[in-house]
């Protein structure tokens, strides 16, 4: 049955629909309960809808993502959450260099119009609700899922979504950015010009403090970071010459937030019913609007994954759910999607069946309960309110100080709310260093059971490493199968617009539907924007002088280095795409802490780049940071790189999200220790750095 | 070390020194220049100097990543290194490196945060220092109070982009410049707009910065120069090593001056210097006894 069948007729197979059976659990909770007898023993309220449920997912290839999706749908999930793989997000195709490694790892490959066609076969657009994760190349994702819409005789305006769209969080602590700060915004107001009109039930940007909190933030720089971010956008787009004073108050009602939400689940609640009511008061008196309808605080949200622990994971079940209770608690600052990661994030990618659990979690808590049938729990509590103030108040004060330098784009330029979080993630890791911050199984209740659930290799997906070879086959068939005439025209189309200052939807469209390319849209794009790379940040964290452990490890230090006769040097910089860069910014300063010369490398870095830093800046000891998965490939490929420049006796540690039988694998090959999340006493690993140092001295 | 100071043809390259306050744009300028120079075929070296911290003696270099247009370029070198040595004093690696690459690349730059003495001590090791400054950044009454507006060779004000208030800026700085020429009588330095970002007045910079080893080539200007910095350096170090009284015990700064002759290399005048210097502070330490 061919995909385009099936979107056609969803009707003709309804037990086996996942769509239908997913309106059906939907609209089950939307019929009042009828009710007779006493009120105090049954159910005689009429239940609010729940939110919308999202598992965020996909990998290796759209068509194995699309299978996910469908059954995911009929497991009862009501709302997508595309996952997109790193070189999609940065706009790289899956042959490109800086692609290796890193094809379908952490989301699905959409390379071109195909991969989307895929993507969401037998899924139709014009009853599903969509969110994507996707920000410096969100003008290209949603232009692919408007040109498969319109292929099947899908209007825009009956398409219902997100994209994600926020970019200045990915300066601050996700990495995904591609152009520098000014285009980046245009980009995305042109987004939000083009939709309000044309695809008026679309989210264009979802201002995100999910990822701000991953960093570190406090709930107060949550609040003030993503609304001066959510400011910057809307200013952006109200100064723009095609868009009508009057379309202002439909624009800002069309802006969403993306939220999380930790384990100090009060302190969670009064952070959103104070987010709630400052939007509420800057969006009348920035903007003026005075209907309230467009005044209200939508938001999704991701619970919280920093927190999620390696060591005893069962426990995170207990964690994700007590987060989710913090966004859904208060009604009147209710989510509008909740997305639950999986227990054993921390240990690698989540199986579906680990998803499943984590949908089961908002299901039970939305159909078995009686949270939803009930007003506001916590209007006139005198604590909550007393609290909510306080974290608007702050929030409010700290948002002031951002926009009196010029607003969030500024403030990523000079660095500002960079080093706060870099400051916050800083105290956070050092308060759990010395136990003054509890994490149950991490540094308390560490004694354990064995646990029943086997090792860590078997409580993950792995993806099928044939996965970047079969999509780059995909990709080349592709290219030669389309019109390269009208590919070419397309892009070129694509540039004269944008640089005559034009909206960047309408050609990005069309380049979609003529089969160009997520790297050629992107280079067209870079051509004319150029590349940036954002301030690190970390320059600001003061030394801390009396973190236990230190003074010892930093005489290690300072012995070592009179041996050497120069200060101990370590590299210390991400390879590949991932731009996850607190875990590496952390261990830069707790080395520069213990008296090392840290050269901070940054983000996307090719083997070759690392190879040459390393030789160039004369360091003694390597340390590589990757998230991705991808650290099998890249990891290899700086060993061979720095046997090529003669540097192989030069040690190389490596951190990140990797299953112990891959580090086994890193350390058969020559890599001298492998730290994952489990590691957080980073004085234990600088002393461990001083060692592998030491052991590769020759001997006098 | 003194070998490969005699070794060195003169002049070598040019040695210039980029600084100015953190913000303003020096590694965005250098990257800048990387991207200008490296098609008229310069090879370039960059030393990147970072703070220290006092209490740990770690540092963290985070220039190079703001300088990536030579990152796979075989013909540009970035070294980074921190500010002091655990002593406190400027690393005389940095000197020693300077000098290394000047043998070996068409032009040395040198990147610091200009607060206080690091300037001055970066002045002492390059032939060209530039002061870069941000539009806006504060008045110039301060600059005269700082005392920089004595040093640089070359202004330069960053974010022309930003238009009126950098021309403003610029003009200011001329202004002081202007009041303060009592002091600089030989040469009055340029002050340049450019935008680091978008490559605006760039030409112009490296034309002044070419102008300016021209005239110190003319005569004895680039050695007497060399000669000055050397002098700094080599009286800095005793001081930090032997304080004052150490410096006294030879015969003050003055002596020590006229010690450092052209074919002298600092280094070896350290070496020896130091020798002297402890053999008088024992000499006067026995006749107390």
């Amino acid at each position: 049955m061919s995909p385009n069948r099936r979107a056609r007729s969803p009707t003709l197979e309804l037990p086996h629909n996942p769509v239908f059976v997913s309106l059906l659990a939907y609209l089950r909770t939307c019929i009042p309960a009828t009710s007779q007898g006493d009120v105090t023993d049954k159910r005689t309220s009429r239940r609010d809808r729940p939110w919308v449920f999202r598992t965020y997912s996909g990998h290796t290839s759209a068509e194995a993502s699309n299978r996910l999706y469908r059954t995911n749908l009929a497991k009862g999930q009501t709302g997508l959450s595309v996952a997109f793989d790193l070189p999609t997000q940065t706009g790289f195709d899956s042959d490109h260099p800086l692609a290796r490694g890193e094809v379908g790892k952490v989301g699905v490959p959409i390379g071109h119009i195909d991969d989307m066609t895929a993507l969401f076969a037998g899924i139709p657009l014009d009853r599903m609700n969509t969110s994507m994760t996707i920000n410096a190349t969100a003008a290209w994702l949603l232009a692919l899922y408007i040109a498969v819409a319109e292929r099947n005789q899908i209007i825009p305006a009956q398409l219902h979504g997100t994209t994600q769209n926020d970019v200045i969080k990915e300066y601050l602590s996700r990495g995904t950015y591609v152009f520098p700060p000014g285009p980046s915004m245009r980009l995305i107001s042109d987004m939000v010009a083009y939709t309000v009109d044309a695809v008026p039930q679309w989210n264009p940007t979802n201002v995100c403090s999910y990822h701000l909190q991953e960093a570190g933030a406090t709930p107060v720089q949550e609040i003030a970071y993503a609304l001066a971010t959510a400011l910057a956008i809307l200013d952006a787009v109200r100064d723009r010459d095609d868009v009508p004073a009057n379309a202002l108050p439909r624009i800002v009602g069309r802006i969403s937030f993306f939220l999380n939400s930790g384990i100090r689940f009060v302190d969670e609640v009064c952070k959103v019913r104070a987010m709630a009511e400052l939007w509420d008061e800057l969006t009348r008196e920035r903007y003026g609007v005075e209907e309230s309808k467009h005044r209200r605080f939508r938001y999704g949200v991701q619970v919280n994954s920093l927190g999620l622990t390696a060591a005893q994971p069962e426990n995170n079940v207990i964690r994700i759910t007590l987060e989710a209770l913090g966004v859904t608690f208060s009604k009147n600052a209710r989510c509008r999607a909740l997305q639950l990661p999986a227990w054993n994030e921390a240990l690698g990618l989540p199986r579906p069946w680990d998803q499943q659990w984590s949908l089961r979690i908002q299901q039970i808590l939305a159909f078995e309960t009686d949270l939803l049938e009930y007003e506001d729990l916590f209007d006139g509590s005198h604590v909550v309110e007393a609290r909510t103030r306080e974290l608007r108040e702050a929030a409010r004060a700290e948002l002031e100080k951002v926009l009196a330098m010029g607003g969030a784009v500024a403030a990523v330029e000079n660095a500002y709310m960079k080093q706060r979080l870099v400051v916050s993630h800083t105290e956070r890791t050092r308060a759990i260093e010395s136990g003054e911050l509890e994490v149950v199984g991490v540094n308390t209740y560490t004694e354990a059971e064995a646990s029943p659930l086997g090792s860590g290799a078997q409580l993950t997906l792995r993806v099928d490493e044939s996965a970047e070879r079969e999509q780059i086959e995909r990709l080349e068939a592709f290219r030669i199968r389309r019109n390269a005439a009208e590919v070419d025209a397309a892009l070129q189309n694509l540039k004269d617009v944008v640089q005559a200052g034009g909206n960047v939807m309408p050609p990005s469209i069309r380049a979609a539907a003529s089969g160009a390319t997520t790297g050629e849209w992107t280079d067209t794009l870079r051509g004319l924007f150029g590349e940036y790379r954002a301030p690190t940040g970390v320059v600001a964290s003061r030394a801390n002088e009396s973190a236990p452990g230190l003074r010892e490890v930093r005489d290690r230090v300072h012995q070592l280095s009179d041996k050497l006769g120069r200060p101990l040097k370590i590299l210390v910089g991400k390879p590949g795409l991932d731009g996850h860069s607190n875990g590496a910014e952390q261990i830069a300063v707790k080395a520069r802490d213990v008296g090392m010369e840290v050269v901070y490398d940054g983000i996307r870095l090719t083997p070759d780049e690392i190879a040459r830093s390393a030789r160039d800046e004369g360091v003694h000891v390597i340390g590589l940071s990757i998230l991705s998965g991808s650290h099998g490939t890249l990891v290899l490929d700086v060993l061979d790189r720095l046997r090529k420049v003669g540097l192989e006796d030069i040690p190389v540690v490596v951190g990140g999200i990797i299953p112990e039988a891959d580090a086994e694998q890193l350390r058969r090959a020559g890599v001298r220790r492998v730290y994952t999340p489990r590691d957080f006493d980073l004085a234990r690993i600088m002393r461990e750095i001083v060692d592998v140092v030491s052991e590769s001295i020759p001997a006098a | 070390m003194e070998a490969l100071e005699h070794k060195i043809p003169f002049p070598g390259a040019a040695r210039i020194g980029i600084t100015g306050a953190p913000g303003v744009g020096k590694s965005t300028l250098l990257d800048t220049l990387v991207r200008s120079l490296r098609p008229r075929g310069d090879t370039l070296a960059i030393v990147a100097v970072d703070p220290s911290s006092r209490a740990s003696g770690g540092a963290l270099l985070g220039d190079r990543i703001r300088v990536r247009s030579g990152a796979s370029d075989p013909g540009v070198l970035i070294r980074s290194m921190a500010a002091r040595d655990r002593l406190g004093g400027l690393a005389d690696s940095t000197r020693a490196g300077v000098v290394i690459l000047s043998a070996a690349f068409d032009r040395v730059f040198v990147e610091t945060v200009g607060v206080g003495q690091s300037e001055v001590e970066v002045a002492a090791l390059v032939d060209t220092l530039v002061y870069v400054v941000s539009p806006g950044a504060g008045d110039i009454l301060q600059f005269m109070k700082a005392g920089i507006l004595e040093r640089p060779d070359i202004f330069v004000v960053n974010k022309a982009d930003l238009g009126p208030l950098a021309s403003r800026t610029a003009g200011e700085l001329e202004n002081g410049l202007a009041l303060a020429e009592g002091i600089r009588v030989e040469r009055r330095p340029p002050v340049l707009v450019i935008s680091a970002q978008d490559g605006t007045g760039i030409a112009e910079l490296v034309d002044a910065m070419d102008d300016h080893r021209g005239w110190l080539l003319e005569g004895n200007g680039l050695s007497e120069h060399r000669r000055r910095g050397d002098e700094a350096f080599v009286l800095e170090t005793l001081e930090l090593r032997y304080g004052s009284y150490g410096l006294e015990a030879i015969g003050g700064p003055d002596a020590v001056r006229a010690r450092i002759r052209d074919d002298t290399s600092a280094f070896t005048a350290i070496e020896a210097l130091s020798r002297e210097i402890e053999q008088a502070l024992r000499r006067s330490a026995r006749s107390e006894a």
